[in-house]
C-alpha cells in the first residue's frame, strides 16, 4: 500500500461541515446582535468587562475554528499568537505612545506574518504531529517573553502595565462601556469578513483541503499556499484578539499566555462546535464562566467539577453548541407543522 | 408666598435633622462593604494552576475569620471573607478582583497572592481608591506609598532579606569571597540587588561570581561545577525550592564545603532539606521571620499554642509543617488588628490609614523580636529577620534579629 493510499483511507480528522451550515440564519444573527448591543446598557461595569472578555475570547476561538474547522489543521499554539498580539499592542502603546486603535491592525499584521511563517515548516506535518509542533510553540512563548534580550521592551517577568483608553470625542460612556462597543464593532467586522472568506474561493479551497488533500491538489488547489494562508489568517485574528485583551486587562505578562490558554481556546472551539463559527461565542462563554461555576461548587475540587462538566458536554452533545442549535431548529420546525 | 415659606420651613427642618444626625453618628462612618453588622473582605488565591500549593493560605485565612466570627467578630461586626481562584493568571486576577469590587462590593482586597497578579490589579485598585492590603509577594515594589498609596506589602521583601545576609557576612566574615547563584527572574534579581546594596562599597571586592540559571532548566549541576571552579568560600543560594535542594546535594557530592546561605523561600524542611539529604544540609544558613510549625522548641510558646488550638478546631487534619498555614494565620491576624484599630470608622481611607499606623504589632506566629511597624512613608510591614542554622533535622535560630529596611522607591 502506498503512502498516498494510506492517507486516503484514513478517516478525516475533522468532520466535513457544509459551508452553509457554518453560519447562523439572518433572523437569529439579528437577535444575537441586538442582545449584544442592548444588554450592556443595563448591567454593571463588571459584567460589561466580562462581556468584553467574552467577545475577545470568542474572536480567538473563531480564529482557531477557521484553522481547524475550515482547513482541517490542528493547533495548540494559539496562545503564542495571542501573546504576540498582546505584546505588540502593549509595546506600541506604552513605548511608542501609539493610539490603541492603531496598534490592533499592526498586531494583526505581525501575527499574520508570524503565523504564515510558522505554517511553512508545519506544512510537512499533519494531525497529531502538527498539534505537537504548535504545542511546542505555546510552551516556548512565555519563556521567550522573559528573555533578557527583549526585557527592555517586554518588561521581562514583570510584564507591562497598559493604560486603558477613555471614550473619544467626550462621549458620555464609561471606559468599560466604550471598550465593549469598540470590541463589538471589531468583532462583528472580523466575523463578517471570516464568513465571507469561508464562502469565497479561498474558503472553498480550505474546505477542499480539509476534506481530502489529494483530491484538492488534483483539482488544482495550491495546497501549500492555502494551508499556510489558513495559519496566517488564524494567527492574525488571534493577534487582534490578543491586542484587545491587553487593552481590556490593562496588563501583559508572560504568565498570562501559558499553554493553559491554548488549551482553553481549543476547548472553546470543541464546545462551540468545530467548524461552526457562531459557536465560538458559546465556546468562549464556556471557558470564561464554567470555571467560575465550578469554583462556586467547591474551591478545592474546582478542577474536578470543571472536568465533570466538560465530560458531560462532550458525552451528551459531542458536536457542541452546533448540535444544540440543530436540535432547537428541528423542534421549532415541528412546532410550526403542528 | 405660603408655599415659599413652607419650603423654607421644611428645608430648615431637614437641615436641622441632618445636623443632628451627623452629630449623633459622628463615630460611625462606612464605605461600601462595611455596615453595622458586617465587613466584607475580598481575596484572590491560586487554588488551581501552577501555584496551587499556596491555596492553603487562603483556606487558613478563611478559617481564621470563622474563628473571629465565632468569638463575636471585630467590634461587634462579622467578617465576611470572599476568596476567588485566579489560577495564578493575571487576566483571571483582574476579572476576579473586579468581581469582588463591583459585584460583591468588598471593603478591601486583602492578601492577593503573586507578583504578576498583584501587578495586574494594582492600577485598577489604586484608581478606585480601594485598599490592596498586605499583598502576598516579596517583591520590593509594593513599598511605594507615593505612587501607589492604596497598596501595602506584608512579608519582608526579597531585597531586605538579601541585605541582611550581606550585613551578617560583612560582620562575621569580612574577607569572604562570595559567589551568588540566582534564578533569572524578578525574584532572583531582587535578591542580587539586595545583596549588592548590603555590601555597599565592598560589593565589587566581595562578590567574585554571579551565576544565573533559568527556571526551565532541568538541573543546575553544571552551574555548581562552574561556581566551584572559581573557588569562593561563601555560596549564596537564591533559588526556588527544587533548585535549592539540588544545589545543596550537588555541593556535597562534589566534596565541596563552602559556607552556604539559602533564601527564606527555600527553607522548608520537608521539600528542600530532606530531599537534599539531612547529612548534606548540616550547617546551611538562612533567615526567618516566622516560627516553624513543626519545630518542637515552640511547643510551649503561647502564640504557637493559640495557633495549634486554632488549627485543631478549625482546620483539623491540615499539614502543620506547611509554611502556608503559618503565613495565612499571621496575615489574617494583622488584618484583624487593623480592622479593630479602625473602630467604627470603616471607610477605605481609614483602613489604609490604620494599616499604615501599626506600631510594634506582633502576630502569634512571628519570631520573638520581629515586630510589624508601618508609617505613612513605610509600607513594608515586616522588615526584620533572624539568622538560623540547619542542625540535625531542623533549623536553629541564632543571633539577634537584624533589620533590613529598604527605603521606599
Amino acid at each position: 500500500m502506498s503512502a498516498a493510499e494510506e492517507i486516503v483511507t484514513e478517516a478525516p480528522a475533522v468532520e466535513a461541515v457544509p459551508k452553509r451550515a457554518m453560519t447562523l440564519g439572518y433572523g437569529t444573527s439579528l437577535i444575537v446582535l441586538a442582545a449584544l448591543i442592548v444588554i450592556p446598557l443595563f448591567v454593571k461595569n463588571f459584567i460589561i468587562f466580562q462581556m468584553t472578555m467574552l467577545l475577545i475570547y470568542a474572536l480567538a476561538v473563531m480564529a482557531l475554528n477557521i484553522l481547524t474547522g475550515g482547513s482541517g489543521q490542528f493547533s495548540l499554539g494559539q496562545s503564542a499568537f495571542y501573546a504576540v498580539g498582546a505584546y505588540t499592542s502593549a509595546i506600541l502603546m506604552e513605548h511608542a505612545g501609539m493610539n490603541y486603535a492603531l496598534t490592533l491592525p499592526i498586531a494583526g499584521i505581525v501575527c499574520f506574518a508570524f503565523g504564515f511563517l510558522f505554517g511553512q515548516p508545519a506544512l510537512r506535518l499533519s494531525g497529531v504531529y502538527l498539534a505537537l509542533a504548535t504545542f511546542a510553540l505555546a510552551t516556548a512563548m512565555p519563556q521567550l517573553l522573559k528573555l533578557g534580550y527583549f526585557e527592555e521592551w517586554t518588561g521581562g517577568v514583570q510584564g507591562l502595565v497598559v493604560t486603558k483608553p477613555d471614550a473619544p470625542f467626550g462621549l458620555p460612556l464609561s471606559q468599560d462601556m466604550w471598550l465593549y462597543y469598540f470590541t463589538l464593532v471589531i468583532s462583528i467586522a472580523i466575523y463578517v469578513a471570516s464568513v465571507n472568506l469561508l464562502r469565497s474561493r479561498s474558503g472553498r479551497a480550505f474546505m477542499a483541503i480539509r476534506d481530502n488533500e489529494i483530491a484538492a491538489s488534483a483539482m488544482g488547489v495550491d495546497v501549500a499556499l492555502y494551508k499556510t494562508l489558513a495559519f496566517g489568517v488564524s494567527a492574525g485574528i488571534t493577534g487582534v484578539a490578543g491586542g484587545l485583551g491587553a487593552i481590556a486587562v490593562q496588563f501583559v505578562a508572560p504568565d498570562g499566555y501559558t499553554i493553559q490558554l491554548a488549551i482553553s481556546l481549543f476547548l472553546g472551539m470543541v464546545v462551540g462546535g468545530v467548524g461552526w463559527l457562531p459557536g465560538s461565542i458559546v465556546g468562549s462563554a464556556f471557558i470564561i464562566f464554567v470555571p467560575n461555576i465550578a469554583e462556586s461548587f467547591s474551591k478545592g475540587l474546582s478542577g474536578a467539577v470543571f472536568g465533570v462538566l466538560l465530560f458531560l458536554v462532550i458525552f451528551l452533545v459531542p458536536h457542541g453548541a452546533r448540535q444544540i442549535a440543530i436540535i432547537a431548529q428541528q423542534t421549532m420546525a415541528k412546532f410550526k407543522k403542528n | 408666598m405660603l408655599s415659599v415659606l413652607r419650603i423654607a420651613a421644611v428645608s430648615a427642618a431637614v437641615a436641622a435633622f441632618a445636623a443632628s444626625s451627623t452629630a449623633a453618628f459622628a463615630q460611625k462612618k462606612y464605605d461600601t462593604g462595611a455596615s453595622d453588622t458586617e465587613i466584607k473582605i475580598g481575596n484572590i488565591m491560586p487554588y488551581s494552576g501552577p501555584a496551587s500549593a499556596y491555596g492553603v493560605i487562603g483556606k487558613t485565612e478563611e478559617a481564621y475569620f470563622k474563628m473571629i466570627n465565632d468569638q463575636g467578630g471585630i467590634n461587634g461586626r462579622k467578617v465576611k471573607y470572599i476568596s476567588y481562584d485566579d489560577a495564578y493568571s493575571p487576566p483571571k486576577a483582574v476579572e476576579q478582583v473586579r468581581k469582588l469590587v463591583e459585584s460583591d462590593e468588598v471593603l478591601v482586597v486583602f492578601n492577593p497572592l503573586g507578583t504578576p497578579s498583584n501587578t495586574a490589579i494594582q492600577k485598577y485598585l489604586n484608581s478606585k481608591k480601594i485598599p490592596q492590603l498586605f499583598v502576598a509577594t516579596g517583591a520590593t515594589k509594593w513599598n511605594d506609598p507615593k505612587n501607589f498609596p492604596w497598596t501595602i506589602g506584608w512579608q519582608p521583601s526579597y531585597q531586605s532579606e538579601a541585605q541582611i545576609y550581606a550585613k551578617w557576612l560583612t560582620k562575621e566574615k569580612p574577607d569572604a569571597k562570595v559567589a551568588i547563584l540566582y534564578q533569572n527572574d524578578d525574584f532572583g534579581k531582587d535578591y542580587l540587588k539586595g545583596t549588592k546594596d548590603g555590601f555597599g562599597a565592598k560589593a565589587a571586592s566581595s562578590i567574585i561570581m554571579e551565576e544565573s540559571y533559568e527556571v526551565s532548566e532541568p538541573s543546575i549541576d553544571g552551574h555548581i561545577v562552574k561556581i566551584k571552579a572559581a573557588n569562593p568560600d561563601v555560596l549564596l543560594i537564591y533559588t526556588t525550592p527544587k533548585f535549592g535542594a539540588q544545589t545543596i546535594k550537588k555541593t556535597a557530592e562534589l566534596g565541596w564545603k563552602p559556607l552556604q546561605i539559602i533564601t527564606n523561600v527555600s527553607i522548608s524542611v520537608g521539600s528542600v532539606m530532606q530531599p537534599a539529604g539531612f547529612e548534606n544540609a548540616q550547617g546551611v544558613l538562612s533567615a526567618a521571620y516566622a516560627k516553624d510549625g513543626s519545630d518542637p522548641q515552640w511547643a510551649n510558646d503561647p502564640g504557637m499554642k493559640k495557633w495549634n488550638a486554632f488549627l485543631d478546631k478549625y482546620m483539623p487534619g491540615v499539614d502543620k509543617t506547611d509554611n502556608g498555614v503559618v503565613y495565612g494565620y499571621g496575615a489574617a491576624q494583622t488584618l484583624a488588628k487593623v480592622l479593630e484599630m479602625c473602630g467604627d470608622d470603616l471607610t477605605r481611607a481609614n483602613v489604609m490609614k490604620q494599616a499604615a499606623s501599626l506600631k510594634d504589632f506582633t502576630p502569634d506566629t512571628l519570631l520573638p523580636g520581629v515586630k510589624i511597624n508601618t508609617s505613612a512613608t513605610d509600607f513594608a510591614p515586616i522588615a526584620q529577620l533572624q539568622m538560623q542554622r540547619f542542625k540535625g533535622q531542623k533549623w536553629e535560630l541564632f543571633g539577634e534579629t537584624i533589620s533590613g529596611d529598604v527605603p521606599a522607591e
